[in-house]
């Protein structure tokens, strides 16, 4: 039989359904591949052991009746796994084993997958390339020495490098999308509030939302099917019924309007994304929608504001690694607060500590109205642009990323440069709407590159459906080699 | 506008955390650039405009009061770096 783990996630879990491959098959298979890309560093913990005993208690007594029926799915670090180590890319986490299970993963187990891993990320999902992490940088399986992207660059890894049929992520300010459009894979990051927080290690939490990541736009209405739903857990979950994206996938597209925000076109922009756009916007034309020029105004400020509302809450959310209820304690200290100076300093890398001081200082006496509140004043304002323009589209269409993925390294140093990577992304993190990434070409080096398609709140089916089309005329081929087997 | 080390050190102690002078010297200037950065905010005028406080548009839920979780102290203790069968240990905080 030809290479197994080239499928999709929906030809799998059909040839399962059908009783044409066995859930051990499909198991080995990625577990071949897994044990072969160790260079890639895009696991930080394996259960292929447990995954093995899981796809033979399946076929021993299959139920068919999951959505995801018989598959292994690796998972990003950031999501707690019962009995399996959770470490958020943290040496604070390094040794930390949650009792409980993320109501996200919980939903996936409930429709039939099982755990094959957990995925590297940037340190409590703080970063655009993946170098942030305890674990080691990981590896974008497209080219050598590239970055991934980030945060959840070691499920775009894995995912683009088959060692995943598809893969979950949490996207901040574009910690799905951004590693999805380097590694020439689809990321969709849902509505606030669609999937349950619950379970998920925290950052930012008013910007924090799980996603899918996968090959295909109908893997992605799969997964994201089987991950969300309400949950009382979460205060912030949306109490509605849960939606077949997939059964109501439809690649027609007739009549939808949509909207080419004008500020999206950046100084500096490489040509090739300002040609991909263009053949993005040709396509969905061709399929019936009705392109509309449109000014998103405070698009500008969206960055700024991001930098003070996500560390503010990071550096209130990270105040609970104390180094007594969980997590890494240093040895080092004569007196209480001298411990809590000394783990925090210790367990914490760079990029988390820069952020919490921004955090501290903006939140802190006599800032508080110059920055946080300027900034939820601002984070207002962006939020009325996009419900503005929603009265005249059904959709906005923009690139997903200013640039294809860089080099490691490139950009370690420099922190607004990195910051800038997400400059299409985060406004809707601000907005709260939901979003997605699709692969729409490559750049000279053939270096993927995707496409943005921003939706109405709730309004994933409509994306889903755009994508879809989009996904069907523009036939990506993606060009890697295995390169890290060798 | 500079965020000078007298500030990164205030905003540490305030953070719990402990830095050395080099990393204090580098943070000042990230900090520095990032909030140069920042500042772009000044720019536009918000009065009259109500800050985000939650992109949702319902008000949190509220729920019974009734007890759903509980008696589960060994559980929360499981992953204390250093405990007694009841207890979370830390460093003497009364003389």
């Amino acid at each position: 039989m030809s290479d197994l783990t080239n499928s999709s996630l929906t030809e799998l879990v059909d040839l399962i359904k059908k009783k044409e491959i066995k859930s051990e098959e499909v198991t080995n298979a990625y577990i071949d591949n897994v044990k072969k890309s160790k260079k890639l560093n895009s696991f930080i913990t394996e259960t292929l052991d447990l995954a093995l005993s899981k796809a033979k208690n399946f076929d021993q007594k299959p139920n068919f009746n999951g959505l995801l029926s018989g598959v292994p799915l690796a998972v990003k670090d950031l999501f707690c796994t019962r009995g399996i180590k959770t470490t958020a890319g943290s040496k604070m986490l390094e040794n930390f084993i949650p009792n409980y299970e993320s109501t996200v993963t919980n939903n996936l187990w409930s429709e039939g997958a099982f755990l094959l891993g957990k995925l590297n990320c940037d340190e409590y999902a703080m970063g655009s390339s993946n170098e942030t992490s305890f674990f080691g940088n990981v590896i974008n399986p497209i080219k050598e020495n590239t970055v991934p992207g980030g945060s959840s660059g070691g499920s775009a890894s894995a995912l683009a490098a088959n060692l995943t049929p598809a893969t979950i992520g949490t996207d901040t300010g574009g910690s799905i999308r951004q590693p999805a459009s380097f590694t020439g894979t689809v990321g969709l990051k849902p509505t606030y509030g669609l999937c349950s927080r619950w379970g998920i290690v925290a950052f930012a939490s008013s910007l924090d939302q799980a996603g899918p990541m996968t090959k295909t736009v109908s893997d992605c209405a799969l997964m994201l099917e089987a991950m969300s739903g309400f949950d009382p857990k979460d205060s912030t979950s949306i109490d509605k019924k849960k939606e077949h994206y997939s059964k109501k996938l439809s690649k027609n597209i007739k009549g939808l309007k949509i909207g080419i925000p004008k500020e999206y076109r950046v100084d500096g922009m490489p040509n090739v994304i300002e040609e991909l756009w263009e053949k993005g916007k040709k396509v969905l034309k061709e399929e019936g929608a009705e392109i509309i020029d449109i000014s998103l105004p405070h698009t500008e400020y969206a960055l700024p504001v991001y930098y003070i509302v996500a560390p503010a809450e990071a550096s209130s959310n990270l105040a609970r690694y104390d180094g007594v209820k969980y997590g890494y304690r240093s040895s080092k200290g004569s007196n209480l607060i001298e411990m809590y100076e000394n783990t925090r300093s210790e367990g914490f890398g760079d990029e988390v500590k820069r952020r919490i001081l921004i955090g501290t200082y903006v939140l802190s006496s006599g800032y508080y109205d110059a920055y946080y509140l300027k900034a939820q004043k601002v984070r207002q304002l962006i939020k009325n642009d996009f419900d503005k323009v929603f009265v005249k589209v059904d959709a906005i269409l923009t690139p997903s990323t200013p640039s294809t993925a860089f080099k490691i390294g490139e950009k370690k140093n420099d922190p607004i440069s990195m910051y800038l990577n997400d400059i299409f992304t985060v406004p809707t993190n601000l907005a709260g709407i939901p979003a997605m990434s699709i692969p729409a070409g490559h750049d000279e080096n053939n270096l993927p590159l995707g496409l943005q398609l921003i939706g109405k709140p709730l309004g994933e089916q409509t994306l889903l459906n755009l994508a879809l089309s989009m996904e069907s005329k523009i036939n990506i081929k993606q060009y890697i080699t295995k390169w890290w087997e060798k | 506008m500079s965020i000078d080390k007298d500030k990164i050190k205030h905003t540490a102690k305030l953070a719990r955390i402990s830095f050395d002078e080099k990393q204090i010297e580098s943070l000042s200037k990230d900090l520095s650039n990032i909030f140069n950065f920042i500042e772009k905010l000044n720019k536009i005028n918000t009065e009259n405009i109500k800050p985000l406080t939650s992109i949702l548009d319902h008000t949190l839920r509220s729920r019974e009061d009734k007890i759903t979780d509980g008696g589960i102290r060994n559980k929360i203790l499981e992953n204390a770096p250093n405990k007694n069968e009841e207890f979370f240990i830390v460093p003497k905080v009364i003389e």
